[in-house]
């Protein structure tokens, strides 16, 4: 179905969301901690109600104090959709973060936590969107991205899928082994990174921000127009991201976006 | 249920009961949209009333600013979880709309659109008696496109993503309609005191 805009702009979409039911809070525990770059650590956690969901899609995670006071973020699932009971979270450190910091400082494994989801029905892939992809990914923005690609890496690996992943710098690049080993499989996945804060590595990477240029270079990499762009980081960088993509051609009801807000 | 070794923040002095529960304080002004953010200039922009499928009457860039303006300050929530307080915006009333077109409301439930193809519900209620506007200026200065200029919905007591950005008509239908998100899970209201955030909420 197509939502018509007064103006007759067209958003395309192609699956009928339909009405969902109501997202329960659960307890869930904390079965690993794993820290992944210098700022950002990985939480596995067991669900007491397992739901499937769909890649891309986010969990709310709510803390309670003594007092009844509670905070509550959103956080993107990282793990791959299909049968499982256990989800992971990857959580920067954020300065002033008042749940990010309780994370990173006071939670351990076997720790009890409330989350409810899965949460949020567009920017979401799964193989019946089909592709070709191009993912662009600011710090840790790209976490529902690598979910996109491990799914992707299961059902569809050679569907052209290309990762635009800008960090500052190398020791900073999220699941940087296993988006290397997806690469080294030479399938339909790519690996493009842009570093901000250092030197690149690789000469097929870029050493600054993202910007219209790369934008135009890494879509002449993929073997076809991209049949969707997925965005997702700091507002700065989705508008570089997506502003860059629509300079270069991609209509822009083909480009999903998801910002941090800052 | 108490989350082990969680204190949480001490809430700032003057925001007793100005922060809905889930809700935190930002002293900046996020942003968030689900695509690119549109480039609308002001002779492409146009604001259309329809009643159901018949426009009522439609005003361009100019005619729109010629009609009445007023200024308000509202504290504002997103679902997301920021609440920003004492935000100021200056913009034509939806009553002040109504009064152009010379109807009174014919449903009681709306439908916003936007040039990007986003919508959003908003019953009748919620709109007229000067509490919702179509804002053209933020904090004394004209909307940036990031915060939905050239004009964004504002209905600042429900949850924010009913103010809908990049604003381009307001649709009065019989039902009460889902809009984009509420088609995806979110709520058909969105009082924020009332934390509902998503469907069943």
């Amino acid at each position: 179905m197509a939502i018509r805009g007064s103006n007759s702009a067209l958003r395309v979409i192609e699956k009928p969301p339909g009405l969902t039911p109501a997202v329960r809070w659960q307890s869930a525990t904390v079965t690993s901690i794993v820290m992944r770059t210098p700022r950002i650590t990985s939480f596995v956690f067991e669900l007491s109600r397992p739901f499937s969901f769909e890649a891309g899609q986010h969990v709310d995670i709510r803390l309670t104090a003594p007092n009844g006071y509670r905070a509550m973020r959103s956080y993107s699932i990282a793990s791959e959709p299909g049968e499982s009971s256990s989800i992971e979270l990857a959580i920067e450190r954020l300065e002033n973060g008042e749940v990010s910091q309780f994370f990173h400082e006071v939670v351990v494994v076997g720790d009890t936590i409330e989350l409810r989801g899965p949460l949020g029905g567009y920017f979401v892939w799964s193989e019946k969107d089909g592709g070709p992809l191009l993912l662009a990914g600011g710090g840790s923005g790209v976490v529902p991205l690598v979910s996109m690609i491990r799914r992707c890496q299961r059902v569809a690996a050679d569907l052209p899928v290309l990762l635009l992943f800008s960090a500052r710098s190398w020791d900073e690049v999220l699941f940087r082994d296993e988006l290397f080993g997806f690469e080294q499989k030479r399938n339909g996945f790519s690996l493009v990174l842009a570093l901000t804060r250092e030197p690149q590595r690789r000469p097929t990477d870029f050493a600054r921000r993202v910007d219209a240029g790369i934008m135009a270079d890494v879509l002449r990499r993929l073997p076809a127009a991209p049949k969707y762009v997925y965005v997702c980081g700091s507002n700065a960088f989705v508008n570089s991201a997506a502003d860059g993509a629509v300079a270069a051609g991609v209509q822009a009801p083909r480009i999903r976006t998801e910002r941090y807000g800052v | 249920m108490v989350t082990r070794g969680f204190i949480g923040r001490q809430q700032a002095e003057g925001t007793s009961g100005r922060i809905p529960p889930g809700q935190h304080l930002v002293d900046d002004f996020p942003v968030l949209s689900a695509g690119p953010t549109p480039r609308i200039s002001h002779d492409k922009w146009s604001f259309t009333l329809k009643v159901g499928p018949r426009p009522i009457k439609k005003w361009d860039w100019t005619a729109f600013n010629a009609l009445p303006q007023s200024e308000i300050t509202r504290d504002i929530h997103c679902v997301t979880t920021w609440t920003k307080l004492g935000t100021m915006w200056r913009g034509v009333l939806v009553d002040d709309i109504l009064a152009d077109a010379d109807i009174e409301p014919p449903t009681a439930f709306t439908l916003a659109y936007t040039f990007d193809g986003y919508s959003t519900n908003v019953p009748v209620p919620d709109l007229v008696g000067g509490k919702a506007m179509v804002a053209l200026s933020y904090n004394g200065q004209p909307l940036t496109a990031d915060h939905g200029g050239p004009a964004r919905l504002l209905v600042p007591h429900l949850y924010f993503w009913k103010s809908a950005k990049w604003v381009s008509g307001i649709q009065f239908t019989t039902r009460d309609e889902a809009g984009f998100w509420e088609l995806r899970g979110y709520h058909m209201y969105g009082d924020p005191w009332l934390e509902q955030r998503f469907a069943g909420d």
